[in-house]
């Protein structure tokens, strides 16, 4: 009999939770512990959920998350100098570690990082001397006795505050901000620059990567993502447009636009066309919890790097390779620019990301088996195990699978995220946030 | 009046666009093998019809490609990563290309037709700023390597430079050095430093020289105007190779785009569905676009008065900040 730890993923997930939200979900994000998570969308808003702890010790209802928090962290803005509005979607979101009782969250923008304090009120002070309960203010003489006032229990409500913002140091987008395992600072990244903040000083910032040429006209790649190490405070990396990645060492000099390393995979020249470089850009990159491996997420792929071996990736899975066929159709509808994110679960051994008819999929490193799933209503119901997918390439359509020319484009998962500690998962269509549990 | 650009491509399937396997050459057809009586035919025949449609089909691409750099978002700030990939794919087409001969061929075809065509004013517009700029600055050849997009708060005169140089490398152009806009730095007003990097364009001396004396402008450009008329000066490159999403899947567009986009169908190369603020404009040819991309010499505005005077009040304003 195997242990579980080593026994191949099951893939078997049942829905446990269907929000539907306002807005197209921008980013999603669990907190360190998992109980919280935390969602952007498009209208500048963060929903936080949480997960319902009467029900977190039953098997069955681990997945179970209510609305915790709601609140509207950026607002669109306009910028007059260039008479172009800043969009107030929130690209990312990442969770400081607890430290007292409150939590703490960055969220930005295009333009602008802020820091939200979300902290809990359930008791309040009743018992003034001075002020009547409802606030009014008593007469003074009418007061013939003193009192103490003391705490008594109220209905819990959470606030969320701003804490900092952090504005004006990006000329370009910002596409992520990381915090690094110092938890006193963070870095973001935008199209041409990666800067490093302190958590405490908003007016400052210090640049640590800079790609934009002297001469703009010889532009030809940017930033796409970054990413703090999670172990070693000093280490980083990006990815960029060319399908490159570089890691670098803070300590090895104050700007670092010399990588320590430098991670590519030689181009196969036998899949070369027009859309290569395209489909080489990489939309995501993220460390694995042990801090040994880094996985990229471009067009029709998730790679795993050692970080120790930058000449190419120890494992390369397929997301949709018949999709390779269709570039074109893709670069013409737009939709090979999609950035489709990806993610670890708790113990390394499963990578997830989306793909288009909402479908998404996993692959179990350890196993090499992987499995095709889909988030929508009319296949997850309540309770019940998802059934595989399977897309057909070509020949003889067997019952159940789907021709990938019936296949959605406007399906689209971008957005998962995985439990830092549970096998739940959190995944976002276009306006639904499905969340799946592992059926024991 | 709408005009329609003939879709140049074949009815091939859209899975075979784009075959894998190595570049063609143009002498790939020249090199098949002589099999003897009708197979020769046959099998030229055949080289020649695989070698057409791959052009065709590349030709496509680049249309495509220069389209989705032209129009961008009216109100937000294109996507840089996409702008970039897309000139990049643009490069990567017009070397090959170049190296096919077939560059070569075409631009020379367009400036036979357009040396005999007027320059009328219907066509694509400059701002009337720009035609200013190009005046004082004229006689100086610069031709520009190919750029991608400009820095930020360039105006739009260097944007439709670069957008030149971007459509014509290895042609000539006329190009306008790049010191002309020292009145215009809307980067010297805070945000942008980009514009530091104001010395002259580069010579490349790889390229060639090419009258032509086509109009200066976009139709997006003039038709943003029609509707933001201060934007203009201050678009910069990344706006114009900013993202028109043909067949947007996004479920809820922006209602500006909406509105400026809404009888834009699957077909993208209805131009003139785009140009909706333009007056008749002429039917254009398929490298009438790539003529569209150059900045040369002054040519009238096609719009109207209220285009003119909002233009003439920008002008004012920037020569009050800057002080000239």
């Amino acid at each position: 009999m195997e242990a579980v730890s080593c026994r191949c993923y099951q893939f078997n997930l049942l829905l446990v939770m269907l929000f539907v939200t306002a807005d197209i979900i921008s980013t999603v994000e669990f907190n360190h512990s998992g109980e919280l998570l935390a969602t952007g969308d498009k209208g500048g808003r963060v929903v936080i959920f949480q997960q319902e702890l009467e029900s977190k010790n039953q098997p069955q209802c681990r997945g179970e998350y209510n609305v915790y928090s709601t609140f509207q962290s950026h607002e669109p803005e306009f910028d007059y100098l260039k008479s172009l509005e800043i969009e107030e979607k929130i690209n990312k979101i990442r969770w400081l570690p607890q430290k007292n009782a409150a939590q703490f969250l960055l969220s930005t923008n295009d333009k602008t990082i802020k820091l939200w304090k979300i902290s809990e009120r359930d008791k309040r002070p009743e018992g003034y001397n001075l002020k009547e309960e409802d606030g009014r203010y008593r007469d003074p003489t009418t007061v013939t006795t003193l009192r103490v006032p003391v705490f008594q229990p109220m209905d819990l409500m959470v606030e969320a505050s701003p804490r900092r913002v952090f504005a004006n140091a990006h000329t370009y987008h910002i596409n992520s901000i990381s915090v690094n395992s110092d938890c006193e600072t963070y870095l973001s990244a935008d199209d041409l620059r990666i800067n490093l903040w302190n958590l405490e000083i908003t007016d400052r910032s210090f640049n640590i990567v800079d790609i934009k040429p002297v001469n703009m006209e010889e532009l030809t790649e940017v930033i796409t993502a970054a990413e703090f190490h999670p172990n070693q405070c000093n280490t980083f990396v990006y990815s960029s447009s060319k399908g490159t990645i570089r890691l670098c060492d803070m300590r090895a000099s104050a700007l670092c636009d010399q990588h320590s390393k430098l991670f590519e995979e030689p181009e196969d020249p036998s899949n070369r066309s027009f859309f290569s470089e395209i489909i080489s850009s990489i939309s995501d990159v993220k460390f694995s919890h042990s801090g040994r491996y880094m996985m990229t997420r471009d067009y029709l792929s998730v790679k795993i790097w050692d970080l120790n071996m930058e000449s190419r990736p120890v494992e390369t899975y397929q997301v949709h390779e018949y999709l390779r066929s269709k570039l074109c159709s893709l670069y013409e509808n737009d939709c090979i620019f999609d950035k489709f994110e990806c993610c670890w679960n708790g113990n390394d051994s499963v990578v997830m990301t989306g793909s288009y008819n909402n479908f998404f999929r996993m692959f179990d490193r350890g196993y090499r088996q992987d499995v095709t799933l889909e988030a929508s209503r009319e296949s997850s119901k309540p309770r019940s195990v998802l059934k595989p997918r399977k897309v057909c390439t070509g020949g003889k359509r067997k019952k159940d699978e789907i021709s990938v020319d019936s296949l959605d484009f406007n399906k689209k998962i971008l957005h998962t995220a995985w439990h830092p500690q549970d096998n739940i998962i959190a995944v976002a269509t276009t306006n639904n946030l499905y969340i799946f549990q592992d059926k024991l | 009046m709408r005009y329609s650009y003939q879709r140049r491509t074949c009815a091939i399937p859209r899975a075979k666009m784009f075959p894998k396997g190595t570049k063609r050459k143009f002498s790939d057809s020249r090199e098949e093998p002589v099999a003897g009586g009708e197979d020769v035919n046959q099998s030229s025949l055949a080289a020649v019809r695989m070698l057409s449609s791959y052009s065709l089909q590349r030709q496509s691409l680049l249309d495509m490609s220069l389209i989705k750099l032209q129009l961008c978002h009216m109100l937000v700030e294109p996507n840089l990563c996409r702008s970039v990939l897309i000139a990049n794919t643009v490069r990567q087409i017009q070397e090959e290309m170049t190296q096919d001969g077939t560059w070569q061929i075409m631009t020379q075809a367009l400036s036979a037709a357009n040396a005999a065509a007027q320059c009328s004013a219907d066509r694509l517009v400059a701002t009337e700023v720009l035609c200013r700029q190009t005046e004082a600055a004229q006689g100086e050849q610069v031709p520009k390597p190919f750029p991608v997009v400009g820095s930020e708060g360039c105006p739009a005169k260097e944007v439709l430079e670069e957008e030149a140089a971007a459509a014509e490398v290895g042609m000539t152009m006329s190009t306008v050095s790049p010191q002309a806009p020292t009145s215009y730095l809307p980067g010297t007003f805070g945000m942008d430093p980009c514009w530091e990097e104001e010395e002259t364009g580069e010579d490349d001396d790889d390229e060639e020289e090419e009258e032509d004396s086509e109009e200066c402008g976009s139709g997006s450009e003039g038709e943003e105007r029609e509707r933001d008329s201060l934007v203009e000066d201050t678009r910069t490159a990344e706006q114009v190779f900013g993202t028109f999403e043909i067949k947007n899947p996004a479920p809820s567009p922006d209602p500006a785009l909406e509105e400026l986009f809404s009888d834009v169908d699957a077909s993208y190369y209805d131009l003139d569905t785009v140009l909706t603020g333009m007056q008749s404009v002429p039917k254009m040819g398929p490298y009438d676009l790539l003529e569209s991309l150059s900045s040369h010499g002054p040519s009238p505005l096609s719009s109207s008065t209220s285009c003119r005077s909002d233009l003439n009040e920008l002008d004012h304003i920037m020569e009050i900040i800057v002080g000239s």
